[in-house]
């Protein structure tokens, strides 16, 4: 019985959390991983763009409330979705046209187009404080938990309960859906390989035919895409701030570098890879083993390996490491 | 005239000319063959005909249809095919999804092309779910050739085919160049191996510093004593 009290605590503190928070940073990482591999580029405004993007969720999602729409049980944010999809991919278009493509056509060098994104960073991160403040928001609606931790108690009879929020079971499967799709359109449509070429191989994918242009264009609208529905599943999970969405940047970074730069199933498990590390090593370990240890041994202190608040560190610390010893990734990528 | 060629082509990348009143032609069913010592402006002469280089002077022309001022997409169009000498297969992507790649202009089914060229390089059928950056160097040139043969071209430009290679597999290779001249296609290629290329070639151009030496069927310059003493190696 302590065996299963041991492992349902750790499925409601570690698992479940971190598999949702694996997902947005997942969906968050191809995105970054699917501009580098096309635009050649590391492009530090994804976080903002996350920002943006999940801004317009919210605004449609106050003017459904006030008309009285809602879905029920479900967040109204999965109606406000599409919308704000739209308006971010006009947006990435917008800049894409005003400011990258300028040095595109110039052929400025990588690291050129990095700093352009850190001011196109700067810019997105005004904007979205200018219509929505600095504040946090909560945005969520309908029913907070699909099993609340009581509940699972007095079900299961155990001293341990799993509580699991509707956001998670959301997350996965949302995220479940959006991945399935994605890699159905890189591996199996025509568009999807031309990209996939692109990436490769660019001299020849112009002497195919394939037209940089068209390639460049989807390769905005997928990462917007990607950007607002993670953006919006971590706000709707946690809480909507920008500066968070800033900060998070550097989590989909590791993860986009752990699974091979380039690489979108690679930045796909990266998610996982690095939200599973983080919340593994900043977890206080001492009921746990109080439950499997006999008396004697118990620990007396928290067993915690890493304060939350370094939870940063451990993204950092393995994105350092990786780039050390094995920078193409984990999964072959292009090497940085 | 020749149905593709390019007529005293003179530029080069900017600074001064690598070419100078250059004239390669080719026709169709026909292999043709540029030579020269290093520097000569061979992998140059064949940029310009592809639209990758600013000619100062020059016509060329496909079909007697005049293409100085098109791009090199567009003359992918018109059916002008490259193969350059190196990176020249999508390294992550399957044999069949290169060849696919090939076809990315033609809008109709190219189910057909896809098989003929399977049955011209039946090692690529039999690899065709493999990664092509995992094939060996001569299979990677028939997938090569395969991608480009996929748009159903007129010409074939061939950089330096048989680089890199064993001569076990360079023959194997023009063996297969030779197979696609029969499918009435124009090939042109720039070669090091001088001696090999001209004995399957129908005719060949010896440049030297960017401009056109000699010119001959294959046979001809194999027997031209000056073209045996300075590339040939006696």
């Amino acid at each position: 019985m302590d065996f299963v009290n041991a492992l349902v605590l750790l499925s409601n503190f570690v698992i479940v959390p971190a598999l949702s928070y694996g997902s947005q940073l997942a969906l968050g990482a191809i995105g970054v991983t699917l501009i580098y591999g096309i635009l050649r580029f590391a492009n530090f405004a994804y976080g903002d763009l996350m920002a943006f993007g999940t801004m317009f969720t919210i605004l449609f999602t106050w003017y459904f409330q006030s008309i009285g729409i809602s879905l029920g049980v479900l967040p109204t944010a999965l109606l406000a979705i599409p919308f704000a999809i739209v308006i971010a991919i006009l947006f990435s278009l917008l800049i894409d046209k005003f400011v990258f493509s300028y040095y595109r056509i110039k052929k400025s060098p990588p690291v050129t187009l990095a700093m352009v994104s850190i001011g196109v960073m700067f810019i997105i991160n005004a904007v979205v404080r200018i219509i929505i403040g600095p504040f946090d928001r909560r945005f969520f609606d309908g029913e907070r938990f699909i099993i609340r931790a009581n509940e699972f108690k007095e079900m299961t009879g155990l001293n341990e309960g799993l509580a699991i929020k509707s956001t998670q079971v959301l997350t996965l499967f949302v995220t479940i859906i959006v991945a399935s799709i994605l890699f159905w359109f890189l591996n199996k449509t025509r568009t999807g390989k031309s990209m996939r070429a692109y990436s490769d191989n660019e001299d020849l994918a112009l002497l195919s035919g394939i037209s940089p242009e068209r390639v460049v264009m989807i390769t905005w609208i997928i990462a917007a895409i990607l950007a607002t529905v993670a953006g919006t599943l971590y706000g709707l999970d946690k809480s909507f701030k920008p500066f968070t969405y800033f900060n998070n940047l550097l989590p989909i970074f590791a993860a986009a570098i752990v699974g091979g730069i380039g690489n979108p199933l690679g930045a796909f498990l990266g998610g996982y890879v690095i939200a599973f590390s983080e919340i593994f090593i900043t977890y206080a370990y001492k009921k746990f083993f109080a439950y499997l240890l006999p008396e004697s041994l118990e620990p007396n202190s928290l067993i915690q390996l890493l304060s939350t608040d370094y939870k940063f560190a451990v993204s950092f610390s393995i994105l350092v490491i990786v780039l050390l010893f094995r920078p193409s990734g984990i999964f072959k990528g292009r090497v940085l | 005239m020749n149905y593709f060629s390019g007529e005293k082509m003179t530029g080069g990348y900017g600074g001064p000319d690598i070419i100078t009143s250059c004239t390669i032609g080719v026709n169709k069913g026909e292999i043709v063959t540029i030579l020269g010592p290093n520097g000569a402006g061979k992998s140059t002469a064949m940029k310009a005909l592809l639209g990758m280089l600013d000619l100062r002077e020059g016509t060329i022309t496909i079909n007697e249809k005049d293409i100085s001022n098109l791009n090199p997409q567009d003359r992918v169009k018109e059916g002008i095919s490259f193969v350059p000498q190196t990176r020249n297969v999508f390294t992550g992507m399957t044999v069949q999804e290169n060849l696919e790649m090939g076809a990315y202009l033609r809008d109709e089914n190219f189910q057909d092309t896809l098989n003929e060229i399977y049955g011209l390089f039946p090692i690529l059928k039999e690899k065709r779910n493999q990664l092509a950056g995992q094939l060996s160097g001569g299979q990677r040139q028939q997938v090569a050739l395969g991608r480009a043969l996929m748009i159903k071209p007129s010409v074939l430009m061939l950089d330096e085919p048989t680089a890199g290679v064993s001569p076990i597999v360079m023959d194997e290779l023009f063996n297969h160049i030779i197979k696609v001249r029969e499918t009435g296609v124009a090939i042109l290629m720039v070669e090091q191996n001088a001696r090999q290329a001209l004995t399957i070639a129908d005719r060949g151009y010896v440049l030297v510093t960017g401009e056109n030496k000699f010119s001959g069927s294959g046979k001809e310059l194999l027997n031209d004593p000056e073209v045996r003493r300075s590339f040939l190696g006696g």
